[in-house]
């Protein structure tokens, strides 16, 4: 039995056996998570570790950090489609497939999330147009969509189904008209990331997280935007970098690596020129005018200052300096490791803003409580990267996903 | 960042003197059985207990002989500028209607506490358990207060329904809905309490006692420097108890006489 007839032509893939048995370690993980999304479903999200102090929890931060992480979908579209950087071709597909699986994942999560999941069709029939949830919902959707659209084709280019006449056409009109999704998708992109920022911002009595900003767009939706175009790009690399590993293949040139990695180093630097300035504006105005100190706002380890310092300088600051260094950004080792570093500091900002700024007690006489997350929203979470996993490995195997795999693996 | 602030003719309100105030607490018994709230599932976690009512206990942290300890009874506040109800995407909660009452359409929530995360008095609570009552005690619900599922967000409404009550009695007896008297409309909360430590009335109205007492040097709101604009003051005599209304820097001072 071989599917070889279905690989993408002129490459080696393992054999069947191998990628079933490597399925079947995938298919045990996300029956784990389909198991707890079981028992969220029946029993509720008493199962979690959330409570009436933490609204929201691990789901929520897992959502965040993947819609970060999976911005270099649209920005590198953005960069290729419409700005011209040509190098990009080589790693595009992979990045439109990331994105979709990150925006999926995220999709599949907040069904979970919600205690009435079977009401979330009420985003769209009642919507709240002065909240930046429901801006989120609309966006989140639309871009699903245009991340569909976006992944069609290259599944279409599949070997097989490429002779088919009428599909082979349909794939090369949609590459034609590519570039307006790409535009499409920057849209709404940009404005979803940033109402995940801006849905911290607008909370205006919750210290922590408040800011000001420009007419209705708080500070920090435009660092949420600035923060997931550093980071994604970068992530995506590291995917491809990843698979490389595991397939004992090389699929993408170092080239288009680094230029990855000098993409995420410059808008690191952008993004944390205003990231300083949005947390010394914090500091020293929004903190005094609610009567706190900079110290009331941290708490135990969970809380700790580290997380402030580690997030700003550690896996900030150190990173952004090593992207931008063309000596250091052309060592392979430390173009992982820096881009690895951008991808944990946006993790750590998005889990501050979500569980620090619930966790904070506003109220004088309040506590500062901890949240742990349960089995049950660890499972789900696991659960998506392991369907991450299917559906790259699956597009790996079957479909033309890296243009380069041929000339940079020569029989 | 609130891009509407409705202005409203009467404002239902509270004043709640915690120098009378013994933290008996009467007004969550009469809350939780007014408004239908289920015996909880583990009364002793009370991180997932349902109290649209909710006693504080506040300390001034002496030693004795100093030491001193006050109650907070904290329902909704009501917010004139509520945080809560601009984030939700669904309009299940809004403050629109005469009076101020921050409102809550349970059947159009759909449960993504943002609500909750926004406000930062905890007086928003996510029905963790379906609510279940131990048999015959069914008998007991308040006819005109919905029950809730599970999986969506609840808080106290000032016992709208006795407003409802209150306005349709006003119209039977020829009188104008929307000019109650003070005794007209009185939440279980305020009716219960032993102390009399809770006065209500319409904030905006000079004749109603709370209008007065919201006035005095001794009321003050919880955190207000978040212009929040709450519905709701405590009063207290004590220095202390009023510094923990709000957060101070450490060279502040606190109002009052």
């Amino acid at each position: 039995m071989c599917d070889k007839e279905l690989w993408p032509e002129g490459v080696q893939r393992c054999s069947l056996k191998l990628f079933i048995a490597w399925l079947l370690v995938i298919f045990a993980v996300m029956a784990w998570g389909l198991y707890a999304a079981y028992v969220v479903w029946s029993g509720g999200l008493i199962v979690t570790g959330m409570d009436n102090y933490f609204a929201f929890g691990l789901y929520i931060i897992f959502d965040l950090a993947v819609i970060a992480l999976g911005a270099g979908a649209f920005f590198s579209g953005l960069l290729y489609y419409l700005i011209r950087v040509d190098g990009l071709k080589n790693i595009i597909n992979l990045a439109v497939i990331i994105g979709f699986i990150c925006y999926s994942g995220a999709l599949l999560i907040l069904t979970l999330e919600v205690g009435q999941p079977l009401r979330a069709w009420f985003g769209f029939w009642h919507p709240n147009v002065h909240s930046m949830l429901t801006e989120v919902i609309f966006c989140i959707t639309c871009y699903m969509i245009v991340l569909t659209i976006e992944f069609i084709p290259i599944i279409l280019e599949n070997r097989k189904l490429n002779k088919v006449k009428f599909l082979h056409h349909v794939a090369h009109n949609f590459h034609v008209i590519m570039p307006l999704f790409a535009g499409v998708g920057a849209f709404l992109s940009f404005f979803h990331q940033g109402s995940l920022g801006g849905m911290y911002g607008v909370l205006f009595s919750r210290p922590y997280a408040f800011r000001e900003g420009f007419f209705i767009w708080p500070w920090t939706f435009f660092l949420f935007i600035l923060s997931a175009v550093a980071s994604g790009p970068g992530f995506t690399m590291l995917v491809a970098t990843l698979m490389e590993k595991m397939t004992g293949r090389k699929l993408v040139d170092f080239s288009v690596k680094a230029l990855m990695g000098k993409i995420s180093g410059v808008m690191l630097a952008i993004y944390l020129i205003f990231k300083y300035l949005d947390t010394w504006g914090w500091y020293a105005g929004i903190l005094p005018r609610s009567g706190l100190t900079f110290s009331e706002m941290f708490y135990g380890l969970a809380y700790g200052k580290w997380l402030l310092f580690s997030e700003l300088i550690v896996f900030g600051l150190v990173p952004c300096v090593l992207l931008l260094y063309s000596k250091t950004r052309n060592t392979p080792w430390i173009l992982y490791s820096a881009c690895t570093m951008v991808g944990i500091g946006v993790i750590i900002n998005r889990y501050v803003q979500t569980a620090q700024t619930l966790a904070h007690p506003v109220m004088p006489f309040d506590r500062w409580y901890v949240y742990v997350p349960t089995w049950a929203e660890w499972a789900p979470s696991l659960a998506v990267v392991a369907y991450g996993a299917l559906i790259l490995s699956l597009a790996y195997r079957y479909l033309p996903v890296f243009p380069q795999e041929r000339k940079l693996n020569p029989a | 960042m609130v891009l509407y602030l409705k202005e409203f003719k009467v404002k239902w309100g509270m004043v709640i003197d915690l120098d009378r105030c013994t933290g008996c607490g009467a007004c969550m018994v009469a809350c939780q059985a007014e408004n239908n709230l289920a015996p909880p599932v583990d009364a002793s976690n009370k991180r997932y207990s349902m109290t649209w009512m909710l006693v504080y206990q506040l300390s001034n942290k002496q030693p004795y002989p100093n030491h001193d300890v006050a109650y907070m009874p904290r329902p909704c506040l009501q917010c004139g500028k509520p945080n809560c109800v601009p984030v939700c995407p669904v309009i299940a909660t809004d403050k629109n209607q005469e009076g101020g009452i921050v409102s809550m359409v349970n059947a159009r929530c759909i449960g993504c506490r943002y609500c909750q995360a926004a406000c930062p008095y905890h007086a928003r609570y996510f029905n963790w358990h379906d609510p279940v009552w131990p048999e015959g005690m069914e008998k007991t619900l308040t006819q005109d207060v919905s029950t809730r599922p599970r999986g969506v967000v609840e808080k106290c409404l000032y016992c709208h329904h006795r407003f409802m009550y209150a306005r349709d009695k006003a119209r039977i007896e020829g009188r104008d809905p929307n000019a109650l008297a003070e005794d007209d409309y009185i939440p279980a909360c305020v009716e219960m309490c032993p102390t009399n430590a809770i006065t209500f009335g319409d904030l905006a109205n000079p004749e109603h006692k709370v209008h007065k007492l919201s006035k005095s040097p001794y009321a003050f709101r919880l955190l207000e420097r978040l212009n929040t604009d709450p519905q709701l003051y405590y009063y207290s005599q004590r220095e202390w108890v009023r510094r923990q209304g709000d957060n101070f820097l450490e060279h502040e001072t606190v109002g009052g006489v």
